[in-house]
């Protein structure tokens, strides 16, 4: 008996084994560093943090083709909850953590070129993976208060990331205003969990529901829901808590905009998923507010927000920023859809399918970017004139990313969006639909820019690039084949993202 | 059957390999890696030709297309996606069309290509494919993937490549198809959401079976929602055509476009617009056409005589041939909306035609361009001393576009005429008849006009260069394509009889009412 109870104990610890991963392979970047700390060799580095997330990222793809996280009733290993229900690990966490670690994996492959003259890289690796193992813990996490604690896991080695291109004012002031409105929105956040725990006196998200269940002061518990609704708009950079993005995404590093612009909103979403549909469903917390509505309304402003600030901008950085907004106002059509009689899975499912996408798409989008500054090519459109006669590879991988982005089917993002229009129309939110649509038609206007510069106009004078750099060229080769291949390959995606939304 | 998923895989792993390849031999490269899937495709058309010569439509009987294969997908928001293809009468001429005339194009190419031959030679395959996965393709999803898998490398093709005005002739292409291509979809969908659960997957057959056997559509904003769907493909399919007045786009990206890129455009581009009218608007709302016969006739006969009449105002030799191409495109739209056997069939088979015959023309005006460096009509004469074969072949290629019999473009005209005469469907057929043929007599004009100020007359072309004969990689194509325009004017059955009965059963039912 005593054997048995050891055994589940064990295969219930594995089932973190992803997240352990990430943090461990974050302390042994501390240990080579400390071992030899004049070392300034990138390639041990980076190989080290580049296998700790390759090897998170692979576990969790084994996971969850080994039916992990998915209810014994469905011929899986059952759903695996740890610390008193603290921390559960189910198809929706692995799915997350699949998209963080892969991500980080791409953006570290590719530091170790971007990082060639800086020093503290030691420094930067370990930030890196501490902040994913924050992201990959706030996919687990079943309370309010695990979730505020990996928020921060993962907020405060980004704040210092932005900043750490030292002598670079941008990126210095970037890291600043990071900080401020992300502190400002940890308080908000903070404040929101504590109304909410003063309405209902639990932290754990289903203790919280059954709470609102049985009837609790509505006044207080809405405003504490609003104020979470802001700790995620923060998070994923979306409106009203999006002004941080642009300054931030483009004074950092370009591997750290594209970390952040696709693990980060990642995770911040699914924080939301989880309180949304776990602690304050639909039915019961609708009587203190209809945060449906709540992100109806925000949904449609991210996404005119993100996509007509795109439209007008001169640097191609910060025009991946706002159209990485813009996006945020895609995937909140995975709330925003959720009226009732429609089925959870397939807008939830959308939302995430969505993400994961768009994680490969915009990372290497944001990696082409870091490859332009590697060069020395400068920030503008213009800047970016006939590339493509030099760097035929990278440019082509661009033009898949930024086609993709578009919804045009060249690559995943053309199911992903068109899921997104089904769910949509299937719930009656033809508002929603009709958003992205007109949103998705101008995006193809100003992604189109960037194309146009690398491959119709002509190079300026001198443009000659001999230097192609291994690991940048890897992560954005690789990101762009896997755009691609999520095309024919969306079965999967979806497959995964509709029965993991199906389960919270 | 795997014979398609070949053709795809050979032009589409033939595209990347070209792509990165070194620039040297990406020409030789390219052009024997995409005769691999032209001769592959003449011996299934020869398949074809002798075992499936009676089979039906693909999307109304869809058990006797050829060459089919059908696997899962894709599970979507409740549809079933799948790669599904197959071919008719219909698709196989026009599929067998793209690859014959995508070698030809290749070999044309050798000569005006000079930079990033390896991206431009890559990008022709990558269109390839596209094409010919749009001329199979019978689920929604696939199709579509293929119908944008077009456009992208299109874009590029002319913005890069392309003549002083590239960009912006590329950036106008490039609008309008996608601006179309979002049109059609959301029309298409209004479809989909209207049939709601009558059907469960999006293969383009059970749609067309489900529209045809009456299902109940409904209404949006008061307007029958059948009518609407209609209206938006059509807009959409329209542009890509074109007709009058969604043209513009058409004679700045063929004037731009370098010569191999214009065949390609003329050859097939344009008839991907409306061999989807044909699949999607004719066969899946034959009815919805019927009661919009006056109007889509309208625009079919405006754009002959418009079109005839704007290439009787130019003198660049591009852009005559570019406008005329508009007016061959009228006539297949009048063709269509005929309902009738030699009219719905004559359409097609004027697509086939008209084809081969501008993809001649094209290539013809490009060979001459590359020994003299001009195009315009009145800055040269006398070129038939020359360059006797061009030149020959050019004005036989004129003399098939003005519908000389014996050649393919007399056997399509004559058959669209003698079906729109006689169209049931159509109030005053034969008062559009007779206009449209008025634009045969506008044809002549402009093209005789042009011969004979470009090519006939004493030699005049001021160069500091001895104008000669063309390469014989030049004139190569041109002669195998003269052949086949012949060998279709001649026997016409050759594709006729495959189209007749791949036509036939979408008249069976259409002409019901």
């Amino acid at each position: 008996m005593t054997q048995l109870a050891l055994q589940m104990t064990q295969s219930s610890w594995t089932a973190l084994a992803p997240t352990l991963l990430l943090g461990l392979s974050a302390l042994a970047l501390l240990l080579v560093d400390s071992i030899s700390p004049e070392e300034s060799d990138s390639t041990l580095l980076a190989g080290v943090a580049g296998l700790g997330s390759l090897a998170a990222a692979v576990t969790t793809m084994v996971f969850l083709f080994g039916g992990r996280g998915l209810p014994t009733e469905q011929g899986g290993q059952g759903i695996v909850s740890l610390f008193g229900d603290q921390i559960v690990v189910d198809q929706m966490s692995l799915f997350f953590t699949f998209i963080v670690a892969s991500v980080v994996t791409l953006v570290v492959v590719a530091s170790s070129d971007y990082l060639r003259d800086h020093r503290y890289k030691a420094e930067y690796y370990t930030l890196v993976l501490l902040a994913s193992t924050g992201m990959s813990l706030l996919a687990s996490a079943n309370s309010l208060a695990i979730a505020f604690i990996s928020l921060e896991l993962a907020s405060l080695p980004s704040f210092a990331l932005v900043a750490f291109l030292k002598s670079n004012k941008g990126s210095v002031e970037a890291g600043l205003k990071y900080f401020l409105i992300g502190a400002l929105s940890s308080a908000v956040f903070a404040y929101g969990i504590s109304l909410v725990y003063a309405a209902t006196g639990a932290l754990q998200f289903d203790a919280v529901a059954t709470a609102i269940g049985e009837g609790v002061q509505t006044g207080v518990l809405g405003i504490g829901i609003l104020m979470i609704v802001g700790g995620v708009a923060y998070k994923t950079a979306s409106s009203p808590f999006h002004f941080w993005a642009p300054e931030a995404y483009e004074g950092a590093p370009a591997p750290i905009s594209a970390f952040l612009s696709s693990a980060s909103k990642a995770a911040g979403f699914v924080l939301a998923f989880r309180v949304f549909l776990t602690a304050f469903p639909v039915d019961v917390a609708g009587a203190a507010i209809d945060w449906v509505l709540v992100f109806q309304v925000l949904a449609i402003v991210t996404m005119f927000v993100g996509n007509f600030a795109a439209a007008t901008q001169e640097k191609v950085k910060r025009m991946l920023a706002y159209s990485s907004i813009g996006h945020a106002g895609y995937v909140l059509i995975g709330l925003a859809a959720l009226t009732g009689g429609v089925d959870q899975s397939q807008v939830l499912g959308a939302g995430m399918a969505h993400l994961l996408v768009y994680g490969f798409m915009n990372t290497g989008a944001f990696l082409f970017v870091a490859l332009a500054e590697y060069w020395g090519v400068g920030r503008t459109f213009e800047d970016y004139n006939g590339l493509a006669t030099q760097a035929p590879l990278a440019c082509a991988a661009m033009t898949v990313f930024l086609f993709s982005l578009a919804g045009l089917p060249i690559g995943g993002g053309f199911f992903s969006k068109f899921t997104l229009l089904m769910a949509t129309v299937n719930s009656g939110t033809w508002l929603l639909g009709a958003a992205l649509i007109i949103n998705s038609a101008l995006s193809l206007f100003y992604y189109t820019r960037v194309v146009k510069a690398m491959w119709i106009e002509d190079p300026a004078d001198g443009l000659e690039l001999d230097d192609y750099p291994v690991g940048l060229y890897t992560a954005v080769v690789a990101a762009g084949v896997v755009t691609f291949l999520l095309l024919p390959g969306f079965d999967v995606v979806i497959g995964f993202a509709e029965s993991a939304a199906s389960l919270v | 059957m795997v014979m398609i998923a070949a053709l795809l895989g050979i032009t589409l792993l033939g595209a990347v390999v070209t792509f990165f390849a070194d620039d040297r031999y990406a020409a030789r490269l390219a052009t024997a890696i995409s005769s691999i899937p032209a001769l592959l495709s003449v011996w299934m058309y020869w398949q074809y030709y002798q075992n499936f010569q009676e089979a039906g439509n693909a999307l109304l009987t869809p058990g006797e297309a050829a060459f089919v294969q059908q696997i899962p997908w894709i599970e979507l928001a409740g549809f079933e996606l799948q790669y599904y293809v197959g071919l008719d009468g219909v698709s196989m001429p026009l599929l067998t069309l793209t690859t014959v005339l995508t070698t030809l194009a290749l070999v044309s190419s050798w000569t005006p290509i000079s930079e990033r031959q390896n991206q431009f030679y890559g990008l022709m395959l990558l269109m390839e494919a596209s094409l010919i996965g749009v001329f199979a393709a019978l689920d929604f999803f696939l199709w579509f993937v293929f119908w944008e898998g077009v456009l992208i490398p299109m874009y590029f093709l002319i913005g890069v490549w392309g003549g002083p005005r590239r960009k912006y002739a590329a950036i106008k292409f490039f609008v309008y198809t996608n601006v179309a291509s979002l049109v059609m979809f959301v029309g298409f969908f209004s479809l989909v959401f209207g049939l709601g659960d009558e059907i469960s997957t999006l293969g383009l057959p059970a749609i067309a079976q489900a529209l045809r056997g009456g299902a109940e559509l409904g209404s949006l904003f008061g307007f029958p929602l059948a009518t609407v769907a209609f209206v938006l493909m059509f807009f959409g399919f329209a542009v890509k055509v074109p007709v009058f007045p969604v043209h513009t786009w058409l004679p700045d990206a063929h004037v731009e476009a370098p010569t191999p890129v214009s065949v390609m455009l003329a050859g097939v581009l344009l008839k991907m617009g409306t061999y989807a009218l044909l699949r999607f608007n004719f066969t899946m709302l034959g009815d919805v056409a019927q009661t919009l016969a006056v109007p889509i006739a309208a625009i079919g006969v405006l754009s002959v005589i418009y079109g005839a009449m704007l290439a009787l105002a130019q003198r660049d030799l591009k852009r005559i041939v570019a406008y005329s191409s508009i007016s061959s495109m009228g006539y297949v739209i009048l063709g269509l909306i005929s309902f009738q056997e030699h009219g719905v069939g004559g359409a097609t088979f004027q697509m086939i035609s008209h084809g081969l015959i501008s993809g001649l023309m094209f290539m013809a005006v490009g060979v001459i361009y590359n020994e003299t460096h001009t195009r315009m009509v009145g800055d040269m004469s006398g070129l038939a001393d020359r360059m006797p074969w061009t030149v020959g072949i050019f004005v036989s290629a004129a003399f098939g576009y003005m519908g000389l019999p014996l050649m393919s473009g007399f056997a399509a005209e004559v058959l669209v005429f003698l079906g729109s005469f006689q169209s049931t469907v159509l109030p005053y057929a034969p008062l559009f008849t007779g206009v449209a043929m008025f634009g045969i007599v506008v044809v002549a004009g402009y093209l005789l006009w042009a011969m004979q100020r470009s090519v006939f007359g004493p030699y005049r072309l001021e160069t500091d260069y001895e104008v000669a004969g063309a390469p014989f990689h030049d004139v190569a194509p041109l002669v195998v394509l003269l052949l086949l325009v012949i060998a279709l004017g001649v026997a016409p059955d050759l594709s006729y009889r495959m189209i007749q009965h791949a036509v036939n059963p979408i008249l069976d039912v259409g002409g019901g009412i």
